[in-house]
């Protein structure tokens, strides 16, 4: 899991889309000439147009871009929530997508973190965080014990028995983290997991989510409209360009880890920002 | 509960993200006054009452009116022990409570399948949306006299009305629980490759649950209104009976009685059901309250 993340890497960047300077280590999650073509009412709607990326085992990606941009139908085609209409997906070799139906097998791996914390409000913080692990047939005690653990992990120690709605929208968003990871993924996907979150428990989560990345070695993509954010996570940050969307440009983020909210203040890190900020208001 | 709170003044982030909460804990006269606002209905529904039998007796011994019209509230309440203790009210108490609940059993059953499907089965809903509507509109006691040609004097009849009554609130609500399953609880399960069955379980039921409830909780006091009514037309035994036979012997102390053990036995069973609800679903808003 722990391969070499290519943080270290000089920082050049492409602007074509298709090569792939970042990904160091074997490629976990490829994706190949991807293009997802919707019917909406008022015609044909090309949300995302020759999407290729690679991306590294272990390796954090976050992918930003306006609203509107198609990172979330990039992330639910990868998450085998939406069929691509031509391309292929593949983790760990395999195909996510056959022949228009989502193979199954292909996700067992895979976590999952939406905008929304999504819990079932009939189950317990525990029930919930260990939902995943139910349906893979574990016993009740184990998951129980299980659940424990990743509360810990989340920082919702002693919430197990809690129910959703007694708990603030942060907390909801770590369970919802707590759950996508119960089975240990290799692959987290997470959609603008802390778009509903105010600055200061944003920054809290963000400095979370790094320390349990860096613990769970899972390898990460990171939806987010937020420069900053996507800049101080990531080992690449993806932009993504409107109409139709398309990668524009691929970053590398060569900032050291563990990253701290002064890590944000640095020239780099600032740098880095700007140039990103600068590229999406070129458009 | 206490732990909850207890533990989440400690966590980290719940001061920015839940101001509402922490401001409801510190401020003692807003807890107090919703202390009040909850024991307020136990305080104020005796009272009422009181006032209601009071301005009743009033209406009786000091405006004058007929006792054939309103009979004093001591003779009702003689003529209910009567009853009660009379014993032969007990049997139509039993009919018409049997009347009820196997109605509303069917209604159940059946306006759940029915919905379930209607819910899920968008074509089929079209193809028969109208024919329901116009069975919903079609005042349906008026059948009553329709069932007794059918299925006799007999509890057939009555129990065939309750349950048609109780049917459309039943069905209509689960067509409207099924259909609003949340598309990201749903995204959850198929990112987790949940299977046909685990999704029902885990999140179709649960989350449609409510739904029954709500149609549930309309639908015995359409029960019970489509039993007593059928045995008002068409009866030969049971409490809507017994309300008849009070009126041809024209004795109306009998015939409130008879009518305060109907209404005794609607709010019973609807207790009964909510009841049933605080046990099935304590997560629900509308049973732990709008809170958060």
């Amino acid at each position: 899991m722990t391969t070499e993340t290519p943080q270290q890497s000089p920082a050049t960047r492409t602007e074509v889309p298709g090569i792939q300077p970042g990904a160091s280590g074997e490629a976990q999650l490829e994706v190949v000439g991807v293009d997802k073509t919707y019917q909406a009412r008022r015609g044909e709607v090309h949300a995302l147009s020759n999407v290729n990326l690679s991306i590294g085992r272990g390796e954090f990606i976050s992918l930003v871009g306006r609203s509107g941009c198609g990172k979330t139908t990039l992330l639910r085609i990868l998450a085998g929530l939406l069929p691509p209409t031509s391309g292929t997906v593949t983790a760990d070799g395999q195909s996510i997508w056959r022949g228009g139906k989502r193979n199954d097998e292909a996700f067992e791996h895979f976590g999952l973190v939406f905008q929304d914390a999504n819990l079932f409000p009939w189950y317990t913080v525990a029930d919930n965080v260990s939902l995943p692990l139910k349906l893979r047939g574990m016993g009740k005690r184990a998951r129980r014990a299980r659940a424990t653990e990743l509360c810990e992990l989340v920082g919702l120690p002693g919430f197990e028995n809690a129910y959703p709605r007694e708990l603030s929208g942060g907390m909801r968003q770590r369970a919802a983290i707590a759950r996508a990871l119960s089975y240990d993924p290799t692959i987290l996907l997470m959609d603008e997991p802390f778009g509903a979150l105010d600055a200061l428990t944003r920054d809290k989560m963000n400095l979370e989510l790094q320390s349990i990345h860096a613990q769970a070695g899972a390898t990460v993509v990171f939806v987010t409209h937020s420069i900053s954010e996507a800049v101080f996570l990531a080992d690449r940050v993806v932009l993504l360009t409107p109409r139709p969307g398309r990668i524009r440009s691929i970053t590398p983020v060569p900032l050291a880890r563990p990253r701290s909210l002064e890590t944000e203040t640095s020239v780099e890190f600032q740098t880095i920002v700007r140039e990103l900020r600068h590229e999406l208001d070129e458009e | 509960m206490s732990d909850v709170t207890k533990a989440r003044a400690k966590a980290p982030d719940t001061a920015p993200a839940k101001p509402a909460a922490a401001a409801k804990d510190p401020d003692a006269p807003v807890q107090d006054r919703d202390t009040l606002l909850k024991w307020l209905p136990f305080i104020s529904s005796p009272i009422l009452l009181l006032i209601l039998i009071g301005g009743w007796q009033f209406a009786v011994s000091v405006i004058g009116v007929s006792e054939f019209i309103l009979p004093a509230p001591l003779d009702v309440w003689r003529s209910l022990v009567d009853l009660l203790v009379g014993g032969d009210v007990w049997r139509d108490i039993g009919i018409t409570l049997y009347e009820v609940l196997v109605g509303f059993a069917f209604a159940l059953v059946i306006g759940t399948a029915v919905g379930a499907v209607l819910g899920r089965v968008i074509w089929l809903e079209r193809a028969v949306q109208p024919a329901l509507v116009a069975l919903q509109v079609v005042p349906k006691v008026a059948f009553i006299p329709i069932f007794v040609i059918w299925f006799g004097f007999g509890t057939t009849s009555k129990i065939i009305m309750a349950g048609i009554l109780a049917f459309f609130p039943i069905m209509l609500n689960v067509m409207l629980g099924v259909r609003s399953v949340d598309r990201g609880h749903r995204d959850v399960m198929r990112g987790l490759g949940a299977s046909k069955w685990a999704t029902f379980k885990s999140l179709e039921l649960p989350s449609t649950l409510p739904y029954i409830f709500a149609g549930a909780e309309v639908g015995i006091v359409f029960a019970v209104i489509g039993a007593i009514v059928g045995e008002y037309l068409g009866g030969s035994e049971g409490l809507g009976h017994l309300v008849v036979r009070s009126l041809n012997a024209l004795d109306a102390p009998q015939l409130f009685a008879v009518i305060v053990l109907l209404a005794l036995m609607g709010s019973l069973l609807y207790a009964a059901v909510t009841l049933t609800k605080r046990l099935m679903i304590p997560w629900h808003d509308s049973v732990a309250g709008q809170s958060s």
